[in-house]
């Protein structure tokens, strides 16, 4: 349930922020509208991609870490990024240089999904 | 097991008996709290050979057989659930040595590995040597295919398979089919066979005849378990529909590492436990990962499986055996007895 509501508050948040960046009609936005630090954490727990969908400003880098007893992959469904096997406690690190919405999934479990925002 | 459970299996066995040769496709079965052994017929086993032979007794009709399906051993594993996967193992080849019926070979249902590393592999390989069954076959579980996109599975275990390592055998007029339903899996879905391999199933398939006993093996199960933590494979409707003439089919999966049965007509479909650890009955935790049961507890929820053939009836019995022998008190199976 914890995590359903985070999901919807984030995806809340994100559409704020979309209507932000309309209602300013400019593609530049001042610090405080930022989505979030430059770079970001994805964690991977109980088979799932936390927080599942996450934004970030053009130039950050996201982060994702294993934290299961089983190994995951973060590999973009459009071939951006492909990390290797994370094994338990291991990461991978991409850094987003272009505006866009970007799947991914986990190659070895693919029910595992998840999305960048990159604003 | 006690004279009370002996008096169970007699009265299913009459009853199959009963109910004859007309295989309508009906399951029994029983599980025992104590001994932890869930047993299964399907197809409607004409005599008791399946329980004899357990007990030593019941002379093989020339045309039987048997094999023992293994699964799951993710060799390279060290976690709490099991800090010793290449011991389990171990134990579960030393179990299927001492059976009082040789099994004629062994199948492995996949996730030989953990990380696909060559160490791994090469640790598996040293363990199944001990076994005295020569003859090992093998389907990829997606584990093995976790580098190289099973190239190195493929070198190892697949030499002579098609695509990314299915292929067909036969034993004793009993038709094997080795299925790979864990390579180029999409975003978002959950096992796939692929349009490659369906259209080599149907063709490997065509023009057998009906009465030729079926046995379908892959590591993903072939029937949809439980779809939220992927335990099924997409295409398999498919995959069915090829074998839906036939007799008697037997289907045989790993990956979820527990026993689960069902018939469907004719089919029969079955998931053999993990020789590593076990993983937790759908939907029971937040995620399918390896279950910690305490140590003394582990070699219950840990097993093989083993299939006897019997000529005069056509069919397969499946017999599950944890790698602990009975008498303890924990059971992973419940007790009582399944229905239909």
């Amino acid at each position: 349930m914890r995590r359903n509501s985070f999901w919807v508050a984030s995806f809340t948040a994100s559409v704020i922020i979309a209507i932000v960046l309309l209602v300013a009609g400019s593609p530049t936005v001042t610090a405080n509208d930022q989505p979030s630090a430059a770079n970001a954490e994805v964690k991977i727990d109980n088979f799932v991609f936390g927080p599942q969908t996450i934004t970030v400003p053009v130039g950050a880098t996201v982060t994702w870490t294993n934290k299961d007893d089983i190994p995951h992959t973060s590999v973009s469904t459009e071939g951006v990024f492909k990390s290797k096997v994370l094994d338990t406690d291991e990461k991978f690190s991409y850094t987003f240089t272009k505006a866009g919405t970007y799947s991914y999934y986990c190659t070895i479990h693919p029910k595992m999904t998840g999305k960048v925002v990159v604003q | 097991m006690t004279d009370k459970n002996k008096d169970l299996i007699d009265q299913k066995l009459q009853d199959l008996n009963n109910d004859g040769v007309d295989r309508r496709g009906f399951l029994k079965c029983m599980a025992w709290a104590g001994t932890g052994l869930v047993w299964t017929m399907s197809g409607g086993i004409p005599t008791s050979r399946a329980f004899a032979k357990t007990n030593g007794k019941g002379a093989a009709k020339s045309g039987d057989f048997s094999f023992v399906q293994i699964s799951d051993s993710h060799i390279g594993f060290n976690k709490p659930a099991n800090p010793d996967v290449t011991a389990t193992l171990q134990t579960a080849i030393n179990k299927t040595n001492a059976m009082p019926h040789k099994p004629d070979f062994i199948i492995h249902t996949g996730d030989l590995s953990q990380l696909s590393k060559p160490s791994e592999f090469d640790t598996l390989d040293q363990v199944l040597k001990g076994a005295s069954a020569k003859q090992i076959y093998f389907v990829p579980g997606e584990h093995d295919m976790l580098t190289d996109n099973g190239e190195q599975y493929l070198q190892r275990y697949g030499k002579g398979t098609k695509g990314s390592g299915w292929y067909s055998f036969d034993q004793k007029g009993v038709h094997f089919v080795g299925l790979v339903n864990v390579a180029n899996l999409k975003a978002g879905g959950m096992g796939s066979l692929g349009h490659e391999q369906l259209e080599w199933l149907e063709d490997d398939l065509k023009g057998r005849s009906v009465s030729t006993p079926i046995v379908l093996f892959a590591h993903i199960p072939l029937w949809t378990i439980y779809p939220d933590w992927g335990w099924g494979t997409d295409d398999s409707e498919q995959a069915l529909s090829y074998v839906k003439r036939f007799g008697s089919v037997t289907v045989l999966n790993g990956h979820i590492h527990q026993i689960m049965q069902k018939v469907e007509g004719k089919v029969s479909f079955h998931t053999a436990m993990s020789t590593a650890f076990p993983q937790p009955a759908p939907g029971t935790a937040p995620s399918a990962g390896p279950m910690k049961v305490p140590a003394d507890q582990l070699q219950q929820v840990l097993g093989i499986t083993d299939v006897n053939y019997l000529v005069s009836g056509r069919s397969l019995a499946v017999v599950d055996s944890p790698l602990a022998d009975s008498g303890s008190s924990a059971s992973g199976s419940g007790s009582g007895s399944g229905g239909r």
